[in-house]
């Protein structure tokens, strides 16, 4: 099974790899996925207070090319967006956005839990309520 | 500069060697006969032939040309052996004792006769991959009809303790069938010699051509029988119905002839090409060679590069070096290499593999490359690899509650 030419530009040129302070109160840290599975993916984000827009988007995943590609994608397309806007980003976006094949929709469902993970601890650290199911580690 | 390709996949198929394929080409349209053809030297010279190759191959396993049974490959030789034993000696019983690292040729043919009333005891393997003994022997039993452990393991190049084993089943009294389809041509297999009484083998991994495999069966102390499992013309002394694939048994031939010459030069090569390569990983951090590392292929080497998913790491390079992953990402299961979770290896270590294979056409040169390749993919997706930051970080991640998902 060949790679799209998509998966294979973002796996070559994979943007906004690298590791945010996960310290800081607008950061918000999603890690989802487990070595035995073969991926784990860890999406960051750092939100302007003052606007609530994702100013800086960052990831660094252990998988596959597919699974490298959708956390690529995914970092782009969070930078810019309201962190509400952010939540509507779905894993079907990025099945057709990288022509990914069956096999591997699983890593475009990883990049959205990832997605939804790193937004829910950035509302907890803040203080936000609302309810999600997407778990939260590290 | 054109795109350089190396080949490192040799346990998956070998390139047919130029010299088979020169022996083959008569086979097809000069002496197109068919080898059944009793009444005119078209058919007299098929026949010839196939019974040079039979000798050739017999040559090779140090046996009588009368218990080679031509098939199609390794996978049609398990099923003929294991299905036909089962049928032929059903009288005697129905247990069959085999090994969780086997070929999944021999798996599920096991697997679907338990559907048919046998018993199929799985034995586990150690973390090097040999078999416990004494567990194969206490696990023989008044019903036992067949033992089936391969030669040589297809991802890890182990290489079972074959005249051990051969013994126990001569004590008791039970068939032994060994799936050789890794180790023949390659290292010595001489069944007689070690006890194997069934014997599967294929061509296409032996530098011939595909499509073309064999079945040794003993035919003297003890001689075997198997029930045929292709119906129709009788062929193969009634084992194996089906017109013979004369060319590619010629191929076959001509490439067990060559094997039986070369074997021990190459196997000398690839053994210091196969080291090489595992020290040229020295430096990497975190690299585990799976499988025991005395009890080898000469040409196999299987290795895990943790916090590294194989898959993701062959993409690297993979453009130019072809090999294989236990990583499973591409399998609709996710499941990574049931071999090597059989050694006990954890999920993560397995989906962390590659398994290197060289073959008789690989060179220094291409071992080199494949060095400052893989080292350069390795440290690459390390650098991309959350779990590779926190083990830096010192965190321990077996003490992370993993979010899985799915």
């Amino acid at each position: 099974m060949a790679y799209s030419t998509k998966v294979i530009e973002h796996f070559q040129n994979p943007r906004n790899v690298g590791t945010l302070d996960k310290a800081k109160k607008n950061v918000g840290t999603g890690l989802v996925g487990a070595p035995e599975c073969g991926d784990v993916m860890r999406l960051q984000i750092e939100v302007d207070e003052a606007t609530g827009i994702i100013q800086d988007a960052k990831f660094k995943t252990f998988g596959c090319g597919s699974a490298i590609a959708s956390s690529s994608l995914a970092t782009e397309w969070l930078k810019g967006k309201s962190v509400d806007e952010a939540l509507t980003i779905d894993n079907m976006d990025i099945v057709e956005e990288l022509a990914l094949p069956p096999v591997k929709i699983h890593c475009s469902v990883l990049a959205e839990d990832a997605i939804k993970a790193a937004i829910a601890d950035y509302r907890k650290k803040n203080g936000i309520e609302v309810v999600s199911e997407a778990t939260v580690v590290a | 500069m054109a795109a350089r390709r190396i080949y490192l996949d040799n346990n998956a198929t070998t390139p047919c060697d130029p010299r088979v394929v020169e022996a083959m080409v008569p086979y097809f349209f000069e002496h197109h006969g068919n080898a059944a053809s009793r009444n005119h030297p078209f058919g007299w010279e098929a026949e010839e032939a196939v019974d040079y190759a039979r000798e050739q191959i017999a040559k090779l396993l140090d046996a009588d040309e009368k218990e080679i049974i031509f098939t199609s490959g390794a996978t049609e030789s398990d099923n003929l052996a294991i299905k036909g034993v089962y049928e032929m000696y059903s009288r005697k019983g129905n247990h069959i004792i085999t090994v969780k690292t086997e070929h999944k040729a021999v798996l599920d043919t096991c697997n679907k006769l338990e559907k048919h009333g046998a018993e199929v005891t799985y034995l586990d393997v150690k973390n090097d991959g040999l078999i416990d003994l004494a567990e194969l022997e206490a696990a023989i039993k008044p019903s036992t009809i067949l033992v089936s452990v391969m030669w040589a393991n297809n991802e890890t190049g182990v290489i079972q303790p074959m005249k051990e084993i051969g013994q126990i089943c001569e004590k008791h009294g039970v068939l032994f069938f060994s799936d050789a389809t890794q180790a023949v041509g390659k290292i010595k297999t001489h069944p007689r010699e070690v006890g194997v009484h069934l014997m599967a083998f294929t061509g296409h991994k032996m530098y011939g051509p595909k499509g073309v495999g064999a079945l040794y069966v003993s035919r003297k102390n003890p001689r075997v029988k198997v029930t045929a499992q292709m119906d129709g013309g009788g062929h193969e002394r009634g084992m194996r119905s089906g017109t013979l694939n004369v060319p590619g048994i010629v191929g076959f031939g001509k490439a067990a002839e060559i094997a039986m010459q070369e074997m021990e030069q190459d196997a000398a090569r690839l053994s210091k090409l196969r080291d090489k390569l595992e020290k040229g990983f020295s430096e990497l951090e975190e690299i585990y060679i799976n499988g025991n590392v005395e009890h080898r292929m000469p040409h196999v080497t299987n290795i895990s590069f943790k916090h590294v998913e194989g898959e993701g790491l062959m993409m690297t390079f993979n453009q130019e070096i072809a090999l294989s992953s236990g990583s499973a990402c591409t399998s609709a299961s996710l499941e990574p290499s049931y071999v090597l979770v059989a050694l006990g290896l954890g999920d993560d270590l397995a989906h962390s593999s590659l398994r290197f294979s060289l073959g008789r056409f690989t060179s220094e040169d291409d071992v080199n490359y494949a060095i400052e390749a893989i080292k350069k993919g390795v440290n690459h997706m390390r650098d991309l690899s959350p779990i590779w930051e926190m083990y830096k970080e010192g965190v321990d991640l077996s003490k992370i509650e993993w979010a899985e998902h799915g």
